[in-house]
């Protein structure tokens, strides 16, 4: 079967109401992106694409979910300080007012001769400029015991959406006095901060409900992200309630047993009541079925986003591997403006201007006890490189942990609408 | 005063610091007298109480809107959060354009752009700072003289375009609508007010780190760009 424009509307158009809009404005002879995955780095670009070309580039985004959850704020949600409800985004606006194509299906493959990305449903779609921000995938067997079937029992809940329903519903459900298990993931992963400020969140929600509730974390690493400020926190907050075990004491060495609800640590197995594991992580599959992978991530050309080994495909957020920043969703958006614009220039010789990135976490450790760590980074012809950068300090008054707190609430208004419209 | 007139004083003092400003300890003396333009609002000296706007007791030294029971506004009182810490120099930048340095602030002054009387004035109010040690007599003298900007500079038409693709910088956390919940609304400033906040941060006037960072990797012709940019957005 050949793939052209017409047969690729046909089958999309049978599940996706969204596209007979923007088919009016398909003009022939547009140059055309794809964008696969519609999460913080796939959804930004797809926006400033069509928003910056007006009209000149024809802008297709698949994505399988109907509503994008974020897993930034699902600490939160588990904290309770947000309602699940908030963290969900659709797509429409995407497509009613920025005229994308937006394409409910996963991507199966990537025909880089062709240019064209196949759909699960069949069909494909070609591409002139193809933008992959497909998030992360698992390592199987990266911590012993657990595989893919297993989340449903030990959810990694680093996915956005149910798995952070699941996990939290977990934590409810613990005995009095019962123990809560976290096996933290290796580097590099997604959100660094992620894993603590989780901990946090349970935590809290555990004084709330279960006060003599236990946590323990198993960690491969000997330091983490914000490893000062969150243990200041824990001790302040939270003292006697949470073990953290680090590799110097065995916590790389870890085995579970969904079946039992044991986690072994260094040899010595422990029954718990919740156990949340985090594998390690790896580019979204396609990027590997693409063949565009380096050991785990995809690495890219850093003033662009441009796979190193295609030039036709950029490679956004937690899936690439492009120097000193984190995998976050503040980087994804970050890098993906950079790539549009990369990507306008390209197709319609609109201007080009130097690479600026910036990204800055904000983890909550308790209620109005906000810290941050953010930096800028330019674009080397090796890597993204830090510029300048900055970090919460441990001591901080309370004020300024609430406005910093307060401020994250306004990056998530702000980073939601800049990726969803 | 117009907003806009009132900024180009901020410019002149920003720009050419250095040049008198707060480098020289004033005249208390006179300066006792000049507070005849503050004490309709402001009290300092022993009873003093606070009115329609706080008492200036030991203000050397102290963090920015950190007197219990007065109500500041949001502007002070994040910036006091953010740690803005009331010294020479930051009382100098304050006294010469109040909204320059706490955008939104409820005190309604014009401004001083005499440099040499606001000297005066903090002389003065030094004599009611307990602490010495907040200002030693050397410090005053440390203020960092700033490169002082050309006019052609000051005069750079702002790249709108340019503005725009740096401006997405800036949207993660700024929204484009204008809501400030959390973060302030920068959209449809004046230009001139928006190039003085930022190179505030960027001389690091402004406390907040994030800004600091963000506004320090700007060059004045990025700055101007955005706030070409801002200006019109809706
Ligand atoms: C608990 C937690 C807390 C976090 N907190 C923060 C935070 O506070 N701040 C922050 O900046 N970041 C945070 N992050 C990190 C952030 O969520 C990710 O770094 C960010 O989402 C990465 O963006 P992305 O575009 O690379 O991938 P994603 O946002 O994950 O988007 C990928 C999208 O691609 C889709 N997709 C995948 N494969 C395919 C395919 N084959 N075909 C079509 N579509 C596909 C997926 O459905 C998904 O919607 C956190 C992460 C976690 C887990
Ligand atoms: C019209 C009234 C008014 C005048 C005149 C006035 N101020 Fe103020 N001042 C205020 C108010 C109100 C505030 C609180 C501002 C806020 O909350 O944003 C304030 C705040 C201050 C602060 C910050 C105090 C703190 O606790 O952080 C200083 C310093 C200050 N003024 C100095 C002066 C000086 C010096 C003068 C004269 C040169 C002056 N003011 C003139 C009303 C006034
Ligand atoms: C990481 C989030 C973040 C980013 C990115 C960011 N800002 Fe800010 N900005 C803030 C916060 C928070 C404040 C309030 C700071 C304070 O209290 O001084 C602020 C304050 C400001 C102010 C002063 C507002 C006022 O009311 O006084 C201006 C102007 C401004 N920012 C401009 C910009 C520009 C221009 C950019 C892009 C180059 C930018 N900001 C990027 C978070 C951000």
């Amino acid at each position: 079967m050949t793939f052209n424009r017409r047969t690729f509307i046909g089958t999309a158009a049978v599940g996706t109401a969204a596209l007979s809009a923007p088919l009016l404005a398909t003009a022939q002879g547009k140059p055309r992106v794809v964008v696969v995955g519609g999460g913080a780095g796939g959804a930004t670009a797809a926006r400033y694409i069509a928003k910056d070309s007006e009209g000149a580039i024809d802008v297709t985004l698949i994505e399988p979910s109907r509503a994008y959850y974020t897993c930034f704020f699902s600490n939160l949600y588990i904290g309770g300080f947000e309602e699940m409800s908030s963290l969900g985004h659709t797509y429409g606006k995407l497509a009613s007012e920025y005229g994308i194509n937006v394409v409910h299906d996963w991507a199966v493959d990537v025909d880089r001769d062709a240019k064209t990305v196949a759909l699960a449903g069949g069909g494909s779609v070609p591409y002139d400029r193809l933008i992959l921000s497909p998030g992360i995938d698992f390592v199987d067997g990266s911590v012993a015991g657990w595989d893919q079937s297993s989340q449903d029992v030990m959810p990694h809940a680093y996915k956005g959406g149910t798995q952070a329903e699941l996990l939290k519903a977990q934590v409810m459900a613990m005995p009095e006095g019962g123990t809560f298990a976290m096996v933290a993931p290796p580097n590099p992963y997604r959100c660094p901060p992620g894993p603590y400020e989780r901990i946090s969140m349970v935590a809290h929600l555990l004084k709330e409900v279960n006060p003599t509730a236990k946590i323990i974390v198993a960690d491969p690493k000997e330091k983490f992200s914000k490893m000062a400020l969150f243990q200041e926190g824990w001790n302040d907050h939270y003292a006697g309630m949470i073990d953290w075990i680090g590799s110097d004491f065995g916590g790389g060495n870890v085995e579970v047993r969904p079946d039992t609800m044991e986690v072994v640590i260094d040899g010595e197995a422990t029954k718990v009541d919740a156990a949340n594991v985090i594998p390690a992580m790896k580019a979204g599959l396609i990027v590997e079925r693409a063949g565009l992978t380096e050991g785990n991530w995809a690495p890219v050309v850093p003033a662009t986003m441009q796979s190193r080994m295609d030039e036709n495909i950029h490679i956004l957020g937690d899936a690439s591997s492009q120097g000193d920043m984190p995998k976050s969703g503040y980087s994804a958006n970050s890098q993906a403006k950079v790539a549009a614009m990369a990507v306008r220039g390209a197709l319609t010789d609109s201007r080009v201007f130097p690479a600026k990135f910036s990204n800055t976490c904000w983890s909550l450790i308790d209620t109005n006890d906000g810290v941050k760590v953010g930096a800028t980074y330019e674009a080397t012809d090796e890597k993204i490189a830090k510029v300048d950068g900055f970090i919460s300090e441990t001591g901080e008054s309370d004020e300024l942990r609430k406005a910093t707190y307060e401020e994250s609430l306004g990056w998530y208004a702000g980073i939601t609408s800049d990726m969803f419209g | 005063m117009t907003r806009t007139a009132r900024s180009s004083l901020a410019l002149a003092v920003i720009f050419a610091a250095g040049a008198l400003c707060a480098d020289e300890i004033g005249d208390a003396e006179n300066g006792a007298v000049l507070f005849g333009y503050c004490s309709g609002c402001h009290e300092v000296g022993a009873d003093a109480e606070s009115g329609i706007g706080p008492h200036l007791n030991g203000i050397f030294g102290r963090a920015a809107g950190s007197i219990d029971g007065f109500y500041y506004s949001d502007g002070l009182n994040r910036m006091g959060a953010d740690g803005l810490i009331w010294d020479l120099r930051t009382l100098d930048a304050y006294i010469e354009n109040p909204r320059a340095l706490v955008s939104g602030t409820r005190m309604s002054f014009d401004g001083w752009d005499n440099a040499q009387e606001r000297a005066d004035v903090l002389a003065y109010l030094r004599l009611y700072s307990d602490n010495p040690a907040d200002l030693p007599e050397a410090e005053p003298t440390a203020r960092p003289s700033e490169v002082e900007l050309p006019p052609e500079v000051l005069a750079i038409q702002g790249d709108v375009a340019y503005g725009e693709y740096l401006a997405s910088d800036c949207k993660t956390c700024h929204q484009q609508d204008g809501s400030d919940a959390g973060i302030p609304s920068i959209t449809r400033w004046p230009v001139d007010d928006f190039v003085v906040a930022m190179h505030a941060y960027k001389r690091k006037l402004r406390p907040h780190p994030v800004m600091q960072m963000q506004a320090g990797r700007l060059s004045d012709e990025e700055i101007a760009a955005l706030a070409a940019y801002f200006k019109d957005l809706d």
